[in-house]
């Protein structure tokens, strides 16, 4: 097995370049699929037969409850490989995933609530999945709060990474405690998003914009990265010569 | 192969246990543990603070929902609990904080001895010197919300299982933060989401067994998160601490 491709990886002048190359990449794609999603969602797909109009809001919410998770999972990784292999580049990855990934969260929150008030007649409900989101959320802060509290970029990196591997084995169990306890409280007549029975004419644009959401996220990563990969490497030499060429 | 010298808490250790048959590493966690539990003797005025801040939130709900024991009764598991999750957030600064300052935490990790285990035998201590007395006094403060008295064992036994999860999930938390000057929102935020499940059974076995019906399952269930805390954490505090003397 040749891991030569994996240890240039590691290298950051190397990631850098390689980040820049791939944007353009993700992000064409990741354009051209959100756009046109929203107008096969917004535009072509028929009203639901009891939420009318207001269940358009779906294609917005569901890509970004999904993405709240998978930005999740992706830090995760990226923590934990930079934890095992000293890897710095990859501390640098889990680290433009935070405000990403609670920038999802936020927007999965807003949308639910604003779904909610046509629907439950309010902008709140303590729904397991909203509820989720909102702890999800402040994982991601903590994530962010225990960075921005050292100075040292060192120890910053390697105790939020552990804090993201902790909080990987601890989401499946807060979620299925949350649906545990919602289960016990169950509120009058809860509507459900994502029926499995919707018709290709609602599903298609919503998985159109699944890919589109997931382009999304790795062309901003891909920005992110090298904005954070030069903030790190500011005093090498390699910047100056990247840069001037 | 050269024999390597043992270190100080090793022969500590051999020569407590008499030369008998001990695993190293358990004979150096009893002893970070007795050492825990006298220095914490000494200085016994710590130890009531998160007693009496479990009391004084518990007392907040009387005067700030309605003094009628009807409507007590019904909030007393939520009160009991988020109570007692306050606290020993707040006992958490207790945990490491006087070790990382004198370098024990650093001899700790030098002693070759396993650090998982001496901060286990740490984290113990703590919950025998805040969880404990918290899970022994809740009845009290149940009582004063109107719960009947039949309800106390129940209440207790549910209350010590869930801060072991507690003390276990919170030394992470301190692990992660130590070293930081102002660290107690962090603290704060860092923990209290990994705590949830731990409130949201507790709360229910504690809901059931002032209803007086069957609370196995959330108890179960809590038991589970226990063992899961008590497997898991250790290691987690151990590479955190690790992190912080690199």
């Amino acid at each position: 097995m040749r891991w030569t491709w994996f240890h240039r990886l590691a290298s950051p002048p190397y990631l850098y370049a390689l980040a820049a190359r791939l944007t353009p990449w993700f992000a064409w794609p990741a354009a051209l699929l959100i756009l046109g999603g929203l107008y096969a969602g917004l535009v072509l797909a028929p009203p639901d037969y009891q939420q009318g109009e207001g269940f358009r809001i779906i294609y917005v919410h569901v890509p970004s409850a999904w993405m709240s998770l998978m930005v999740y999972v992706t830090m995760g990784v990226a923590a934990a490989v930079g934890l095992i292999w000293r890897m710095k580049v990859a501390h640098a990855v889990a680290a433009s995933c935070a405000p990403i990934g609670a920038s999802f969260t936020v927007a999965a929150l807003v949308t639910g609530s604003l779904w909610g008030k046509p629907m439950w007649g309010t902008y709140w409900v303590w729904d397991p999945r909203l509820t989720s989101e909102l702890i999800l959320l402040f994982l991601y802060l903590g994530f962010m709060g225990l960075r921005a509290g050292f100075d040292d970029t060192q120890r910053a990196d390697r105790s939020a990474a552990l804090l993201a591997i902790v909080g990987m084995v601890n989401v499946p169990i807060i979620h299925y405690s949350v649906i545990w306890w919602n289960s016990l409280h169950q509120g009058p007549s809860v509507m459900r998003l994502g029926k499995p029975t919707m018709p290709p004419a609602m599903l298609v644009p919503l998985l159109v914009l699944l890919l589109g959401f997931t382009l999304f996220f790795a062309a901003v990563l891909l920005v992110r990265v090298r904005a954070e990969i030069l903030q790190r490497e500011r005093a090498a030499r390699w910047i100056g010569e990247t840069l001037r060429a | 192969m050269q024999a390597q010298a043992p270190s100080p808490v090793a022969t500590a250790a051999a020569s407590l246990s008499g030369g008998t048959e001990v695993a190293p590493a358990l004979a150096a966690a009893r002893l970070a543990l007795s050492r825990d539990l006298t220095l914490a003797f000494r200085k016994r005025g710590q130890l009531i603070q998160p007693l009496a801040f479990f009391a004084l939130v518990t007392m907040l709900f009387p005067l700030a929902v309605s003094p009628e024991l009807s409507r007590l009764r019904a909030i007393a598991p939520g009160v009991l609990w988020v109570a007692a999750l306050l606290a020993s957030l707040l006992a958490l600064e207790f945990l490491f904080r006087d070790d990382a300052y004198d370098g024990t935490l650093e001899q700790y990790a030098l002693s070759g001895q396993s650090l998982t285990w001496l901060l286990f035998a740490k984290t113990a201590a703590h919950w025998l010197l805040t969880g404990l007395p918290l899970a022994l006094m809740a009845p009290l403060a149940a009582m004063s919300l109107g719960v009947a008295a039949a309800a106390v064992p129940g209440i207790v036994l549910v209350m010590v299982v869930g801060t072991v999860a507690l003390s276990l999930i919170g030394a992470i938390g301190a692990a992660l933060t130590l070293g930081m000057k102002r660290s107690g929102a962090l603290l704060a935020l860092l923990t209290l989401p990994l705590s949830l499940p731990v409130l949201i059974y507790g709360a229910r076995a504690t809901e059931l067994a002032i209803g007086g019906t069957s609370f196995i399952a959330p108890l179960e269930l809590l038991a589970a998160l226990a063992v899961l805390a008590v497997t898991l954490a250790p290691l987690a505090a151990a590479a955190a601490v690790r992190i912080s003397l690199e």
